[in-house]
């Protein structure tokens, strides 16, 4: 099998003679070996894109907004738009593309503004949804293909921090760890911290 | 500790390229730090199945607690016109590598089907790194033949070769399938660089003496002696470079400050003794001494290398003369003023030679610095974009003051392009005006780049954000990112312009060389040398009882 360094240098230089510059190229060298650590697609997905621009290279965003539509968006120039402005586009918690060309491509890049952010983000097209942690991990559901050439539109939600647990289950796990307490008699009160009988010295 | 406040040296008088060429070995090399990490470690020589002419196959390990790492060689007999230790070659007398764990028979039958064609074969996750290497016929023949009759070899014929065995490259780090760094990066004993290439080549050299001894008892196994363990330790490994790692220091920013920052840490601290013990000064004194006999083994006939040589030995004299009159150990922070007169009446080669000499008799300094010479580089990937452009043109004025006043509409200027070759996917450099393939360029002319930005950001809106200026300007993205690290990491750039005609290649070279611990530089153009590895170094069955500065041992 190949490395991710092996992956990471191949992806960087395939993308550089497919027309994007050397530092989008090593953006998406990092990307391409994240998607692959995560266990998800994307030398199939990178391979079939940079064939599809080999002869047209595609046009790059002038400006992230919350609705961005084009005939057709790249999902690199986007990804690394949406990485570089990620502090900004926070604010307005949903972002939608339109027309996004291998949606799988963008995700590395939006897991690394999870991380930035401390956030965790939800993106969905057609019927998949993917939870990135904080580029800890990426939580996918209902993949039905490893490829999808073009998604009609990408929504990126921005997720507040919250628990996944209700105040009542809360309360019943922290009252069972209380059981590996000690009850404190009079003397360990006294005792047990090591303190002394005054702090008026 | 010191009330005379020494401040680092300035990046922009130690990071040019003709300093750089000048570092020598020191304490803080890795392969002197490999050595030390595992002289408590178990040494074994756990297969040994090699024929009558040294071909087959051999194991040897290191093991501690739970842990083991297995170098697996594999001999075999190539025809003299195959021998070549460019990167053209295909075949090699041996190949090696270091198998993560006790290989299993399967394991072993895989490798052999591999290993022996290097960047064409494919190995695993189960390995860790991977090389090869070509006899010096001459002193290998030399060797054996003299061994068979009985007799020990000739000493200044070693002396002139100083090696049985030349590697021509050693990989790590996920090449053609070996595992990646992050799999491993936790255990602590290879916390220091290159700590797994540097265990290979010192396993290569006891491969080496065993299969000396081994064919000489088969050609003569009545008359037959070993090789003389005196003469063994003073033959190291020898290693043909060639522009391969010249890229790897641009390309790995991070990790390049925390070996020049822990060096300049290491000569801050020792700088700062006010009161240098007697003991402490003798030691430099002795390492001094032998270190000189040591110089006279450097044989090259490189002009630019017997240049470098002999500016170094008149320079030693001269600070021999210097110590003897005027340096005691009553006086108040004499290293400090020794390092002072060393940089004013000194050229590089010798002041760096001395800065690494002054380290020997500090461990409880080095001794630190060696787990912080690695890097997590991609902790520092990300451009902060948030940031302004105002923020970025005071970066570029403060870390790269030469680069920004340098002319590159002249043609000297851009006279050189990095590229990657299709035969071998080596680095190479070449005459942008004579050769095709400038178009292919590698982003290594990072000078001509970080000047580019500069005219294009002292032409931007200040205020705007950097994530808004490469909306418009993703040609010097590259750039970008190492502007933001060099501000963070000061010993992270060269501070020269890598694609001029004064460019000498064999400088990078010589840098990264002399972090491993190399000695003996031969360049054999301005493109590619030979050196020398671990010679004088303890041999397997010493390094639990060894002296660290075993790289100064005279060779005689």
């Amino acid at each position: 099998m190949q490395s991710l360094s092996e992956i990471d240098t191949t992806s960087k230089r395939a993308s550089k003679a497919a027309g994007f510059s050397w530092g989008i190229a090593e953006e998406i060298g990092k990307a391409i070996r994240n998607l692959e650590l995560f266990g998800l697609p994307g030398i199939i997905n990178l391979n079939l894109y940079l064939k599809k621009i080999k002869k047209k290279h595609p046009e790059k965003l002038k400006k992230i907004e919350k609705e961005n539509k084009n005939k057709e968006l790249c999902p690199i120039y986007c990804g690394v738009a949406f990485l570089d402005q990620c502090k900004h586009l926070e604010t307005l918690r949903t972002i939608k593309f339109y027309n996004i060309n291998y949606p799988m491509l963008i995700l590395p890049f939006v897991s690394k503004a999870s991380e930035i952010l401390g956030k965790k983000i939800l993106i969905q097209y057609n019927k998949s949804s993917f939870l990135v942690n904080f580029n800890k991990s990426i939580l996918s559901k209902n993949i039905e293909t490893q490829i999808v050439t073009l998604a009609n539109e990408i929504s990126i939600v921005f997720l507040e921090n919250k628990n996944s647990f209700s105040d009542q289950e809360w309360k019943e796990i922290y009252k069972l760890s209380e059981e590996t307490f000690v009850e404190e008699s009079e003397s360990l009160k006294t005792k047990g911290a090591g303190a002394g009988l005054t702090d008026n010295d | 500790m010191s009330d005379l406040n020494i401040k680092f040296r300035d990046p922009s008088e130690v990071m040019k390229l003709s300093r750089l060429g000048s570092f020598h070995q020191s304490k803080l090399s890795f392969l002197r730090s490999f050595i030390r990490e595992f002289k408590d470690w178990d040494y074994k020589r756990d297969l040994f199945d090699l024929d009558k002419n040294g071909y087959g196959t051999a194991v040897y390990s290191f093991s501690k607690n739970e842990r083991n790492y297995s170098l697996v060689c594999f001999a075999q007999h190539i025809n003299s016109e195959e021998r070549s230790d460019r990167v053209i070659a295909t075949k090699w007398d041996a190949a090696f590598v270091l198998h993560d764990g006790i290989p299993t028979k399967e394991d072993i039958r895989r490798l052999r089907d591999n290993v022996p064609k290097q960047e064409v074969g494919r190995v695993s996750y189960k390995e860790l790194t991977l090389s090869r290497a070509n006899k010096s016929v001459r002193a290998f023949d030399h060797v054996v033949e003299y061994l068979s009759l009985g007799k020990q070899p000739d000493k200044n014929l070693l002396n002139k070769v100083g090696y049985l065995y030349r590697t021509t490259a050693v990989y790590g780090s996920g090449k053609f399938g070996l595992a990646d760094r992050f799999r491993i990066k936790d255990r602590k004993e290879i916390y220091g660089p290159f700590r797994l290439e540097m265990m290979l080549v010192y396993l290569v050299r006891q491969f080496t003496f065993d299969q000396v001894n081994h064919i000489a008892k088969f050609k003569n196994p009545t008359k037959a002696v070993e090789l003389d363990i005196d003469i063994a330790r003073n033959l190291g490994i020898g290693n043909s470079t060639g522009l391969g790692m010249a890229p790897f220091i641009v390309n790995h920013p991070t990790l390049l400050h925390n070996w020049i920052f822990c060096r300049e840490k290491a000569l801050k601290e020792i700088r700062s003794i006010e009161k240098v013990n007697v003991n402490d000064l003798n030691i430099f004194k002795d390492c001094l001494i032998k270190s000189k006999v040591s110089i006279n083994t450097w044989l090259t006939d490189s002009d630019y290398q017997n240049h470098k040589i002999n500016s170094l030995k008149v320079d030693l004299t001269k600070f021999d003369q210097y110590l003897e009159k005027e340096c005691s150990v009553k006086k108040k922070y004499l290293w400090n003023s020794i390092y002072i007169w060393s940089a004013k009446n000194l050229k590089d080669e010798c002041l760096e030679y001395i800065v690494s000499m002054m380290m020997e008799p500090y461990d409880k300094i080095i001794d630190p610095l060696i787990n912080n010479m690695s890097s997590e580089e991609d902790e520092y990937f990300t451009i902060p974009a948030d940031k302004k452009v105002s923020d970025l043109k005071i970066i570029l004025e403060n870390n790269y003051k030469s680069i920004i006043k340098i002319d590159f509409s002249k043609k000297d200027s851009t006279f050189n392009f990095w590229f990657i070759s299709k035969n071998k996917e080596e680095p190479r450099v070449a005459n942008r005006y004579e050769e095709h393939g400038a178009e292919l360029e590698q982003p290594l002319a990072i000078a001509r780049d970080i000047k580019k930005l500069y005219e294009k950001i002292i032409k931007t809106k200040q205020t705007s954000s950097i994530a808004d200026f490469l909306l418009n300007n993703d040609d010097v993205r590259h750039v970008v990112r190492r502007a933001f690290i060099v501000d963070q990491f000061p010993y992270s750039e060269i501070q020269d312009n890598t694609i001029g005609a004064s460019l000498v290649p064999i400088d990078m070279l010589r840098l990264k060389l002399s972090f491993f611990g190399a000695v003996k530089f031969d360049p054999r153009s301005d493109k590619w040398l030979r050196i020398n590895m671990y010679q004088g170094a303890p041999l397997s069955h010493e390094m639990k009882n060894f002296n660290d500065t075993w790289v100064y041992n005279v060779i005689n």
